[in-house]
């Protein structure tokens, strides 16, 4: 067990390797109840919602989410954020454990619309259901139909017969669900859960196979890819960045980087030589430092080491030859498309 | 399950003499600790290694973790095999999966280290 933002969280349940496979191969469970939520209601709810992030939320219909960022006026990284549209004036916020406390006052801060900013954590649970299996597995414990929530969108309807709000989202690049319910009821539904994967071979997965498993899937990870010093733009997340939408906090700073040009960008990588790159490791361009790891591992799926890190732009297109220092010896790697895993559909 | 013709150190690290050589391994509630290790780097055949020291280190999935020697000495040979089979150390780590062999340069270091009536106690503190 370790401390993760005062929450007692589990690295690994039967090991990082096993359970990242049994994500990928049938289901997996994890209890992720350290996730924040905050609720901004109220009837100019969506302006809120859609000032404050930078994906276009005026675009979601109801039962629909989507991942996106919430930023400072310098275009860096507040937090990154799933929104889901509950009802025209209600939006719920999924954010990182670590940063519910600043994303709440930064919502509040730049709240000039007639909307309330909920902090809502302590109202949810959640636990995530991911991989192939995942869905056969809900579906015994829910009357909603699954197979009908397509691809980040979500349904309200009850789980093991408690309201649970069932979101076809995740972050392990795999098929699965996350599900939202009151704390108390957490407990009953992981175990029921449990049972209900058991003919599948479901595992508990902790926040080892977590990191594995989106790493993989090269989905960012705050602290490591994104922090307030990074934008999207550098991030490689200029998707989630709608310029149309209209105002949105950071945009200006944003359009500045742009018109300037993006000097760093995130790129993927996977190590030639021996070794393992690890977050802070240096990255260099024949033989200079030149950028940082943010995050590396061992990749379970496929057997390689592989690793994120931010380099000059002109380097940061796959297939340059680049080297990772490891223990203070350059070790060769190469730049490579992401992400490293994409599931068949 | 810790043998008793072992020493061991609070850093989890395991020697058994034999003779002037020591043969250095990590412990079973190391490898546990540390999960699926994936990498293990030690020092070349010849190398110094000084008590309390880094010799090498393993590494997990999720973390690299140094190996301190548990003695002073000079290495005499290392575990090649665990280059393309690093889960041996997962495996059997008071076995198979031992590091180094090291010519102990001051013999009466053992003495200092826990035995492993001593070293079940320290674990069982820990945990």
């Amino acid at each position: 067990m370790v401390d993760f933002g005062g929450w007692d969280m589990p690295v690994q349940y039967s090991g990082v390797i096993d359970e990242h496979r049994t994500v990928r191969n049938a289901v997996g469970i994890f209890d992720v109840s350290h996730m924040g939520e905050i609720e901004i209601r109220g009837p100019e709810a969506a302006r809120l919602a859609n000032f404050a992030t930078t994906n276009d939320a005026g675009k979601l219909t109801i039962g629909q989410a989507h991942y996106s960022g919430l930023l400072y006026d310098h275009g860096g990284f507040v937090d990154d954020i799933l929104v889901h549209k509950v009802a025209d004036d209600h939006f719920f916020l999924c954010v990182n454990a670590a940063n519910q406390e600043k994303d709440f006052e930064r919502i509040r801060s730049i709240n000039r619309f007639d909307a309330q900013v909920e902090f809502a954590s302590e109202r949810y649970a959640q636990i995530a259901i991911q991989g192939p299996k995942a869905r056969a597995t809900v579906q015994k414990l829910t009357t909603v139909d699954l197979a009908a929530i397509r691809y980040y969108w979500f349904a309200d309807g009850a789980v093991c017969g408690v309201p649970a709000r069932i979101a076809h989202t995740g972050y392990t690049g795999e098929d699965g669900f996350e599900i939202y319910v009151a704390p108390a009821e957490a407990e009953r539904v992981w175990a029921e859960a449990t049972l209900a994967g058991a003919e599948f071979g479901i595992k508990p997965c902790g926040l080892g196979a977590r990191n594995t498993l989106r790493l993989e899937s090269a989905m960012a990870l705050y602290g490591h890819e994104i922090d307030a010093s990074i934008s999207p733009l550098e991030a490689g997340l200029g998707w989630i960045v709608k310029w149309d939408k209209g105002d949105f906090a950071g945009r200006e700073a944003l359009l500045r980087q742009r018109e300037a040009g993006v000097k760093r960008q995130l790129a993927g990588f996977e190590m030639r030589g021996r070794g393992i790159a690890r977050e802070g490791y240096e990255a260099l361009i024949d033989g200079a430092p030149a950028g940082w790891v943010t995050s590396g591992s061992p990749s379970p799926t496929l057997n390689k080491n592989i690793g994120l890190c931010y380099l000059p732009v002109e380097h940061a297109q796959p297939g340059r030859a680049i080297q990772v220092t490891i223990r203070n010896q350059p070790v060769d790697a190469v730049t490579v498309e992401t992400p490293f895993y994409k599931r068949a559909k | 399950m810790y043998p008793e013709n072992f020493r061991y150190t609070k850093e989890h690290e395991w020697i058994l003499v034999e003779g002037d050589t020591g043969t250095i391994g990590i412990t079973d509630h190391a490898q546990e600790e540390l999960g699926d290790i994936v990498y293990v780097d030690v020092p070349k055949v010849g190398a110094r290694v000084e008590r309390g020291k880094s010799l090498g280190s393993v590494e997990s999935v999720k973390a690299v973790s140094d190996v301190y020697s548990p003695v002073g000495g000079e290495v005499t040979a290392v575990n090649e095999t665990l280059a393309d089979a690093p889960e041996t150390l997962n495996r059997d780590p008071h076995g198979a999966g031992w590091l180094v062999k090291v010519r102990l340069s001051a013999p009466a270091e053992i003495l200092e280290l826990m035995t492993a009536a001593d070293y079940r106690k320290y674990v069982e503190a820990e945990k």
